[in-house]
């Protein structure tokens, strides 16, 4: 008896901890019955894990008043990444219009399990903060960063090998031009049924396919003195970062992108977006518990 | 001629209809007189032949800038061929009436003087009775009456260039001009003056390569949704054409048949330093062409070479109906926007090209002193 009571501070932790532990993994277990049913089924969702990525910053760069490739620098991403395995389909955005929560839009798909098209970034933004109350979850776009960390080996680092020491700027312009040409030539632009361009080492399907994707990234625009210090930057967030098969900056309110006033750039094919998960308590638990 | 142009730019200086007039009256017949001095048939029988191989647009047929010896008769075989083409990336399609199988048909190259021999076939897959109204032709709808020809048949038609400019063709049949040549089926030719192209004092002016903009505003139906229409057939479509096209508000204008068509891998390429002859032409709407980044160094607006060119132009407006040539040398490298500077309907509608130029950038002509920073 005297033993039993006798609790040393040492094993009343341990208790305390084991206690503690049994009554999380019931909160997890029971976690799902203690929410009414949700009345969307959870999209299908991939977990990327934690990367770290040589990665070529978003953003416009300039050097000594030269534009200049974003520096490539190693990213960390420390947490792993929940993000849908396909993009919102029009299917899926049709019920949130249904709902009243997204705008029309300007043209309804022919079928829909073809990703949601013609979508701008209030669009995507209206969809993820519907689907977050519909689902109980927070839903949001990727950052530049996670969208690089999702795409793994189908991201494209889009320098164009130009250090800034060129005094012809068209160069640069054909370069951009000539790179974005062969990439159009080389594709078809209409969407295809999600998972026509199959899945990466992620299990991420049809990431930088034929539609691009919105992120929460604002434009920035950098620069550095003629050291490659940084003297100033500058962020827009009227224009996003787009990614896909390249970046391209796109004004929050574009829906169907297309060469526009002077630029001459070869736009994205179409615009869409998936959303990325973030991790609630319950999640940041398992991951504590499982550490 | 370049004493005839000097007097011609004197008079519009001094801005008198008379002097004007008297000009006219006094260079006009010494100068026609050749050209028009009525040929026999023996004559023509005699006349050297040459058979130019025709070439998709934008290129432009080889040719001679200054012709070498006297008047030929220039062969042309070109077959009609109806088929359906697509006008976006969206895959717009339209059935599309066409001289040679391409939209606009090919640039055609003669001297003044010379003798044009067209042999024009309409293809027997073909549906409907086709002809060929030349602007530059004289008499007979413009060759029409005497060109028309069911699936199956060919016709052959002669008629002399008497008038130096670049001039539309397209097609003209009875009770259906505006729905052909709003279905694409429109060309151009060129008929250079004999001794080349001049400036406004006469002096000679050349170039080094010639590019074909065709133009062309299309009215696709949609239907209730908004959506364009496909149809099976170009007779099926005709109705709801016919009732688009009465709204005069084109769903498309594009160069050369497509959105896009001459961006990208298809862009226009030149080098700075390089002088280009931009030929343009609309068969059917008002157009006013325009080079972002660029100029006009010369320019026929309305396409007869017979007037003085413009110079330095911005923007120059060609009728419809009409074609356009302008001169310009590439000054600084880059990419240049070609528009229809209605600028809707060159960046909503799709009357936009590209030019692609190499060389070194020019910084007294620009330079970029303070780079985009954070104020």
């Amino acid at each position: 008896m005297g033993t039993t009571l006798n609790l040393s501070l040492p094993r009343l932790t341990t208790s305390l901890g084991l206690l503690f532990m049994a009554g999380a993994a019931a909160l997890l277990l029971s976690g799902p019955a203690n929410h009414t049913a949700p009345a969307l089924p959870m999209p299908q969702t991939a977990i990327v894990p934690p990367a770290t990525l040589q990665h070529r910053l978003d953003g416009e760069y300039s050097r000594a008043g030269r534009p200049i490739d974003a520096p490539r620098v190693t990213v960390r991403l420390r947490q792993p990444l929940e993000i849908m395995r396909y993009q919102v389909t029009a299917a899926d955005f049709a019920r949130c219009i249904g709902a009243g929560a997204c705008k029309r839009l300007d043209h309804t798909a022919a079928r829909g399990d073809l990703p949601v098209t013609g979508v701008s970034h209030v669009d995507a933004i209206d969809y993820a903060n519907w689907l977050s109350r519909e689902t109980g979850a927070v839903w949001r776009l990727p950052s530049d960063a996670e969208w690089a960390q999702a795409a793994g080996s189908r991201f494209t680092d889009d320098a164009r090998g130009l250090d800034g020491s060129e005094t012809n700027p068209a160069l640069r312009w054909l370069a951009d031009y000539e790179r974005e040409a062969n990439r159009k030539a080389a594709s078809d632009p209409a969407p295809l049924p999600i998972g026509s361009f199959g899945a990466n080492e992620h299990g991420v399907h049809d990431i930088a396919g034929n539609v691009w994707e919105w992120t929460q990234t604002c434009l920035r625009r950098v620069t550095q003195d003629a050291t490659g210090r940084t003297t100033g930057e500058t962020s827009n967030c009227g224009i996003y970062v787009v990614e896909g098969q390249h970046r391209a900056p796109m004004s929050f309110f574009i829906r169907n992108p297309k060469a526009g006033g002077c630029s001459v750039a070869t736009p994205p094919d179409n615009l869409g977006f998936r959303l990325v998960r973030e991790p609630n308590w319950r999640d940041r638990l398992r991951r504590l518990l499982s550490a | 001629m370049g004493e005839d142009l000097k007097l011609t730019r004197r008079s519009i200086l001094a801005g008198a209809a008379a002097t004007g007039a008297i000009v006219q009256a006094a260079s006009a017949p010494a100068h026609a007189q050749a050209v028009m001095t009525k040929a026999t048939a023996a004559d023509i029988a005699k006349l050297p032949r040459i058979k130019p191989k025709l070439v998709d647009p934008p290129f432009v047929h080889a040719h001679e800038q200054i012709a070498t010896g006297g008047p030929k008769v220039v062969e042309f075989t070109m077959t009609i061929h109806e088929k359906k083409i697509v006008l976006d990336d969206a895959g717009t399609e339209t059935f599309a009436f066409t001289f040679n199988g391409t939209v606009p048909g090919p640039m055609m190259v003669v001297h003044e003087g010379d003798y044009v021999e067209l042999t024009l076939i309409n293809a027997e897959t073909n549906e409907l009775m086709h002809n060929i109204d030349f602007h530059s032709s004289t008499g007979a709808l413009g060759g029409g009456a005497l060109t028309e020809v069911n699936p199956g048949e060919k016709v052959v038609l002669r008629w002399k260039a008497t008038r130096p400019g670049v001039f539309v063709y397209h097609c003209a049949p009875p009770g259906m001009v505006p729905w052909h040549v709003t279905a694409g089926m429109n060309g151009a030719i060129t008929v250079l003056p004999r001794d080349g192209l001049k400036d406004h004092q006469g002096k000679p002016l050349k170039y080094d390569k010639a590019y074909y903009v065709g133009e062309q505003d299309f009215y696709v139906p949609r239907d209730e949704n908004g959506k364009f229409k496909r149809y099976a057939s170009p007779g099926e479509a005709h109705e709801d054409v016919a009732k688009a096209m009465r709204t005069l508000t084109p769903s498309h204008v594009v160069f050369n048949g497509k959105v896009g068509a001459l961006t990208g891998k298809n862009a226009l390429t030149a080098k700075v330093g390089e002088t280009v002859l931009i030929l343009h032409s609309q068969a059917n709407r008002d157009t006013r062409p325009h080079l972002i980044g660029g100029h006009g160094d010369y320019v026929w607006a309305t396409g007869k070479f017979r007037n003085p060119p413009e110079r330095d132009l911005e923007t120059w407006f060609i009728p419809g109906g009409c074609a356009g040539a302008a001169l310009y040398t590439f000054l600084q490298p880059g990419i240049y926007a070609y528009v229809n500077h209605n600028l809707i309907e060159a960046f909503e509608l799709g009357a936009a090209g590209h030019f692609k130029v190499e060389g070194e950038w020019n910084d007294d002509l620009m330079k970029q002193i303070v780079a985009p920073a954070g104020i």
